[in-house]
């Protein structure tokens, strides 16, 4: 079974938004929300600053507090590939998920029902990449299994420095920041 | 100087820029279901001096199962209007979720329905004596429970548990929440307990306050209200009954505000996210609401009120028990308000 996440190399990155837009097109996002966005860090003391631009979603954790706190069942993690992923039909739209996800990746759809990044697992299951990733003009985000040690994303965090967003809560987050 | 600046493009509804997903419908239902555990917890007390044969007059608590059992209704109709996808709201009820207490006390809840019709049955055939001649098998019910020592301590000892579980799910459904560093803290649930049990006591002495020496009411209405209010049996409680609410309301005044005071202290000392979120209630936006409202109005003007009725320096009057309601009220208020605008802190490098 795979284990999907994600890699960005925020060297690469220049912020075009491309990303956010295929998001919204693939997975008719509504009108004023998003499923994905920019973030950009700046750092350190003038004139010695560093800036880092991140293509941020759901971070599909491995430890989802999301999960845990749907008192339906409907945040769940998927079996095939360990993707978090919400049944919509299942959601009483309490938003307790929304709270509890420390990077404010969710939303409640106008429809009612809580929503987020699905890592395009409609594409995935067609053995396609996620809508953000293949669009994206400088190549740099790689999707695949985190689970296989040959596997590209692997290779590039043997080789390169990563982190992932707000590691202190513990969320085990499958997206990786290469710097 | 060393600079930390992030920006996003991210702007979703209630999320953006701080989490709003919580309105006034939650502090309610929170408010609520607190006043709700804290009246089980004293019915249920008074149920076992029930049991145990003492003066069924010198209680104005045991009906209040009643009380409780309309203002659960008010509580769960604020809840079912926070809902965004109200019509699978019956979901709650197909899975059983036990890491999540949202999912604990959607169960605790269908436990509390049934003990709190069950315990108004104690007191409600004598209010409508209509409804025990309608429907026999309402009074034989009744007439069974109150000639049933057994089935009183029962009664009371269900009510007891489940409105300490009710109590402190109100805390732990927040304090559970990594994400929010104001609520993330063990002492939420045993604080919204004892809230709820101060403003219990209050709420029982300012309706047995409101109706003191009054005749009891009849009629559909009047039975019904009599049902809520009037003490059990002809006599009204004397007035020592009053001031044992007074006095448990002062003790669970005095733990709130030791527990107040842990929490701060948990979270000053605890990471930069937490300290960061203290300033929220400190000096923020609800800091007004959380001094004024809840510390002044809700906990230290009703404890000083109450000391000097309690030594005969001030008349009886039911304006701490208000002001321990608005206090009540107002600490769901900040916590869900601040607790949501509070938000972990990147801590970490690039």
């Amino acid at each position: 079974m795979p284990r999907f996440g994600m890699v960005i190399d925020t060297r690469k990155c220049v912020g075009c938004m491309d990303c956010v837009v295929a998001c919204q097109t693939e997975n008719d996002v509504p009108s004023g929300f998003c499923k994905d966005w920019l973030v950009t860090e700046v750092r350190g003391t003038f004139p010695n600053l560093s800036m880092e631009i991140r293509s941020e979603r759901c971070h599909h954790c491995d430890n989802p507090p999301c999960v845990y706190c749907c008192p339906t069942g409907a945040s769940h993690i998927e079996d095939w590939g360990k993707m978090v992923q919400i049944t919509a039909d299942k959601c009483i739209g309490c938003k307790a998920c929304l709270a509890a996800c420390p990077y404010g990746a969710r939303f409640a759809h106008p429809d009612g029902y809580a929503d987020k990044c699905t890592f395009c697992m409609h594409r995935v299951e067609e053995n396609l990449d996620p809508a953000c990733v293949a669009v994206c003009p400088t190549h740099c985000m790689y999707f695949g299994d985190l689970g296989d040690p040959e596997s590209r994303l692997n290779e590039l965090m043997n080789s390169r420095k990563s982190h992932t967003v707000l590691p202190e809560a513990g969320t085990s987050p499958r997206v990786f920041y290469l710097t | 100087m060393s600079i930390q600046e992030i920006t996003t493009t991210r702007l979703n509804p209630h999320v953006d820029p701080v989490l709003a997903v919580w309105e006034w419908e939650i502090p309610v239902y929170l408010f609520v279901g607190g006043l709700v555990a804290g009246m089980m917890i004293i019915a249920g007390i008074n149920m076992l001096r029930l049991a145990k044969g003492e003066r069924t007059e010198s209680f104005y608590s045991v009906q209040s199962p009643i009380l409780g059992f309309l203002l659960m209704n008010f509580g769960m109709l604020a809840l079912f209007m926070d809902l965004e996808h109200k019509l699978y709201v019956y979901r709650v009820y197909m899975a059983f979720e036990p890491l999540s207490p949202m999912s604990w006390g959607s169960w605790i809840l269908l436990l509390v329905y049934p003990v709190l019709l069950l315990s108004a049955l104690i007191r409600l055939p004598q209010a409508w004596p209509w409804l025990g001649e309608g429907i026999p098998v309402v009074q034989r019910l009744s007439e069974r429970l109150t000639a049933n020592a057994r089935v009183i301590k029962l009664l009371g000892s269900a009510n007891i548990v489940l409105g300490i579980g009710l109590g402190i799910y109100t805390g732990i459904l927040l304090s559970t929440m990594v994400s929010r560093p104001l609520w993330n803290s063990a002492i939420l649930g045993p604080l919204f307990l004892v809230s709820g049990l101060s403003t219990a006591a209050a709420a029982i002495h300012l309706v047995s306050s409101v109706t003191r020496r009054a005749p009891a009411p009849s009629g559909f209405l009047g039975g019904a209200l009599a049902a809520l209010v009037q003490p059990l049996g002809d006599n009204p409680p004397g007035p020592g009954t009053e001031k044992t609410l007074v006095r448990a309301d002062q003790a669970f005044l005095s733990v709130e505000l030791v527990l107040i005071c842990l929490l701060f202290v948990g979270l000053l000392s605890g990471s930069a996210s937490q300290i960061d979120a203290v300033d929220i209630l400190m000096s923020g936006k609800y800091a007004v609401v959380f001094w004024g409202g809840v510390i002044t109005v809700g906990i230290a003007t009703p404890l000083v009120l109450q000391a000097l009725e309690l030594t005969h320096r001030l008349r009886h009057t039911i304006i701490p028990a208000i002001l321990v309601l608005a206090g009540g009220f107002a600490l769901r208020w900040v916590m869900v308000g601040a607790g949501q605008a509070s938000r972990m802190l990147a801590a970490g490098g690039m």
